[in-house]
């Protein structure tokens, strides 16, 4: 028996991605110039010394599956325990898709059972933070708790955008409101929960039965248990957050990685980021290249210039080229006096030569891959 | 299917990389950003699609052995075949071999168990990208006893000296193997050997007291043996001194010499890191180096070839130097041709400049 397992929630369609999440899930959309997503989650596990993890995954799972593999690079390939993907699945009695983040742990449960844990930890892939769980499992052991929520402090005027905790002062959870209109906390849950798993296995099972219900923790599970008066505690989370949902967000948390404070979270040596590495060389900067405030990764040629950008591996840029808070995934070409600015610019896209797309600070990044750019040359010529 | 094993021999390597290989043999030294020498004779076998390499190494291993751990970065941890590093064993009384044939002798089980008739055998201070495949048809095709691969050195630098050249007829059969200093066909240290003929060679080595497998089993029987070679066209190194070292490094600062070694259809493999990519700070200024991951930039770097997880502070400057894994360089230092090994610590403001001729090189983990 184990103490404790984690449930990664990987399903995620992230409609607000647009094109970013075509053909992949949210988490396996790549983040911070060598990762994906989810690779903050995982490396959150294998730090917090989590060494059995059901990954569950739903929306375009190829690429996922793929990074995940085995869990080698997380060191969770283990003898016992280790990664497991679980996707939906049929049965005898017939099989559905996941319905909502609770069914996915209802369908799921003899999965648990088989490691039959005192706690479960229920996660999401697609939150950009570094949290220890072993911190938020000892305050759930501490309060006794049946289950405990972790929980950061957002500003007044964003709350209505959160689901918010309101608590006691000594954090148990008393209510729970989704984007109250107006919020008697700034306490926002981070969508981290450890439930002690005998109750929130009978919690799931009634859920399952109900036909009204969403089967969603935030909406169905956490509302049930407040009702019934059983203990829930916040834990309260200090460090750096990012719920990155939409094209704006995940452009803020990329650049979030330029700054001196949390940019140095990728360095941490006692917190070290895990992802499926690759063999490329090192980066090559060329002699006319200007490179500032940015990250670069292996295997990309530099002759322009680049300025507070993210460079994914195995990426060109040429000669006369400006790059400014653009983000460019693996594999991509920028030729001759390109100008990029505030643009993402997706796997393996070729910009041709001369190419300018600036987007101004007060609208959406733009997301660009070969056919959008395709489209975009077509219809007005080079300058856009 | 004909197949080939692999054996990287490092026994009668010469090399004098001085402060370099104080803790460590030469085929560990670090080398293009994020590379062991060694990488470069795996890599080559294991994108030869040779799926077991041996190891002859008698000294100094320790970091050798952590670089390779398991194989698997070289793809090489295998339930058949894989990684074998083979020490030689002092402890059979009736032993008397000695030199390379020693390492032969005490491993004859993994030449015999092996399921491949043929053996590459290669060195570590050739540094090249070569699929050897074709040299491989080559042998096969022409029936060969032994196939040496040869390059052609366009420009004879004193690394050179040291290694055999190879007199050849208009079709590759070989005639002559010599230390003719102007010949510019060099002896790679490469060659591919039918298995079966290694191992009587190495018994009639062994039984004439013979102390170097090649020198006496091959070069002083060449009359007997088919002997051939293979020319390697295309980017290559020799590294067996800290200026060569130091020279082959800087090559690579030209984009043509580095597409030719790393941009290559199947890359050098190397053990992975889990390093960031390389940031750059405000103000930083970069030109023509090569970095690699982990590093952290806030000065200057110009002409320089960076390993992981170097960092460099403001005000700093670099200039055509090699700063191996986890250097830290503090504010207002100048380094001009500078060689710093794992882990230095250079204090706020020091100047160090070596010369082009002869780089100035800091010892692992010292602080300056």
């Amino acid at each position: 028996m184990e103490e404790i397992i984690g449930m990664l929630l990987a399903g995620g369609e992230g409609k607000r991605l647009g094109a970013l999440t075509n053909n992949i899930a949210k988490p396996a959309v790549p983040f911070g110039g060598k990762y994906r997503i989810i690779d903050f989650t995982l490396s959150n596990c294998t730090n917090s010394n989590i060494q059995t993890l059901g990954v569950l995954t739903q929306y375009s799972p190829l690429e996922l599956n793929r990074h995940i593999g085995n869990g080698k690079p997380w060191d969770l390939d283990r003898g016992t325990g280790g990664v497991s993907v679980l996707s939906p699945y049929t049965a005898k009695n017939g099989g559905d898709w996941y319905s909502g983040t609770a069914d996915a742990i209802y369908q799921n449960i003899h999965f648990i059972n088989q490691h039959n844990p005192e706690y479960v930890l229920v996660i999401s892939g697609d939150h950009i933070y570094q949290m220890d769980y072993q911190r938020l499992l000892e305050q759930h052991k501490a309060t006794e708790a049946d289950a405990t929520i972790s929980v950061i402090e957002v500003p007044w005027e964003e709350a209505s955008r959160f689901g918010i905790l309101n608590t006691t002062e000594n954090l148990r959870i008393y209510e729970f409101d989704e984007k109250p209109i107006n919020p008697k906390s700034n306490l926002a849950s981070m969508g981290i929960y450890i439930f002690t798993w005998e109750t929130l296995k009978a919690y799931l099972i009634k859920d399952a039965q109900k036909k009204s219900s969403s089967h969603d923790f935030g909406k169905d599970i956490i509302p049930a248990m407040l009702d019934n008066d059983l203990r829930l505690y916040a834990y309260q989370f200090n460090g750096y957050w990012k719920d990155v949902g939409t094209i704006q967000s995940y452009w803020e948390a990329n650049m979030d990685l330029l700054d001196e404070d949390w940019g140095q979270a990728l360095n941490n040596k006692n917190w070290k980021m895990y992802t499926n590495d690759t063999n490329y060389p090192p980066q090559f900067i060329g002699e006319d290249a200007v490179v500032s405030h940015s990250l670069i990764n292996s295997g990309c040629f530099v002759y322009g210039m680049i300025e507070s950008s993210v460079l994914f591996k195995n990426v060109v840029v040429e000669r006369g080229c400006s790059i400014n808070q653009s983000i460019l995934h693996p594999g991509v070409k920028v030729g001759k006096n390109a100008t990029l600015e505030r643009v993402i610019v997706m796997e393996n896209t070729e910009i041709p030569e001369g190419t300018s797309i600036r987007i101004g600070e007060n609208e959406e990044p733009l997301v660009i891959n070969q056919d959008i750019l395709t489209g975009m040359l077509t219809l007005s010529g080079e300058e856009i | 299917m004909d197949t080939m094993m692999g054996l990287i021999n490092l026994e009668h390597e010469h090399h004098v990389f001085n402060e370099l290989t104080y803790f460590r043999n030469g085929s560990s030294i670090p080398f293009g950003g994020r590379y062991r020498m060694i990488d470069f004779a795996l890599s080559n076998m294991v994108n030869s699609g040779i799926h077991e390499v041996a190891i002859f190494a008698r000294s100094k291993f320790r970091s050798l052995l952590d670089h390779l751990g398991t194989g698997e970065n070289w793809s090489l941890d295998r339930r058949n075949g894989g990684l074998y590093i083979l020490p030689p064993d002092w402890n059979d009384p009736t032993d008397m071999s000695r030199g390379d044939l020693q390492f032969f002798h005490n491993n004859r089980d993994y030449f015999r168990r092996g399921k491949s008739s043929y053996v590459l055998i290669s060195g570590s201070q050739f540094i090249s990208n070569t699929n050897y495949h074709d040299a491989f048809k080559f042998h096969l095709d022409r029936k060969a006893d032994v196939t040496l691969i040869s390059t052609k050195i366009e420009e004879l630098q004193p690394e050179h000296n040291s290694y055999f050249r190879i007199e050849a007829d208009d079709i590759g059969w070989v005639k002559n193997i010599t230390n003719d200093r102007k010949n510019p066909s060099l002896f790679t240290g490469v060659y591919i050997i039918n298995k079966e003929l290694l191992m009587e060679i190495v018994d009639d080595c062994i039984a004439y007291n013979n102390n170097h497998f090649f020198v006496h089993g091959i070069k002083e029987r060449l009359a007997g043996l088919k002997v051939q070679t293979y020319r390697h066209r295309g980017y290559s190194a020799f590294i067996n001194t800290i200026e060569s070292y130091y020279r082959q490094n800087m090559k690579l600062l030209e984009e043509k010499n580095y597409q030719e070694l790393f941009y290559q259809p199947t890359f050098v493999r190397t053990k992975i890191s889990t390093n960031p990519p390389v940031k750059y700070r405000k103000d930083s200024v970069v030109k023509n180096s090569i970095l690699a991951n982990g590093c952290i930039i806030a000065g200057e770097v110009e002409d320089s070839v960076l390993f992981r997880g170097v960092s460099v502070k403001k005000g700093t400057t670099i200039k055509n130097s090699i700063i191996m894994q986890r250097c830290t360089i503090d504010e207002g230092v100048y380094l001009e041709n500078v060689i710093l090994d794992k882990d230095v610590h250079v204090t706020e403001g020091q100047r160090i400049i070596g010369s082009k001729d002869k780089p100035y090189v800091v010892a692992k983990r010292q602080t300056v």
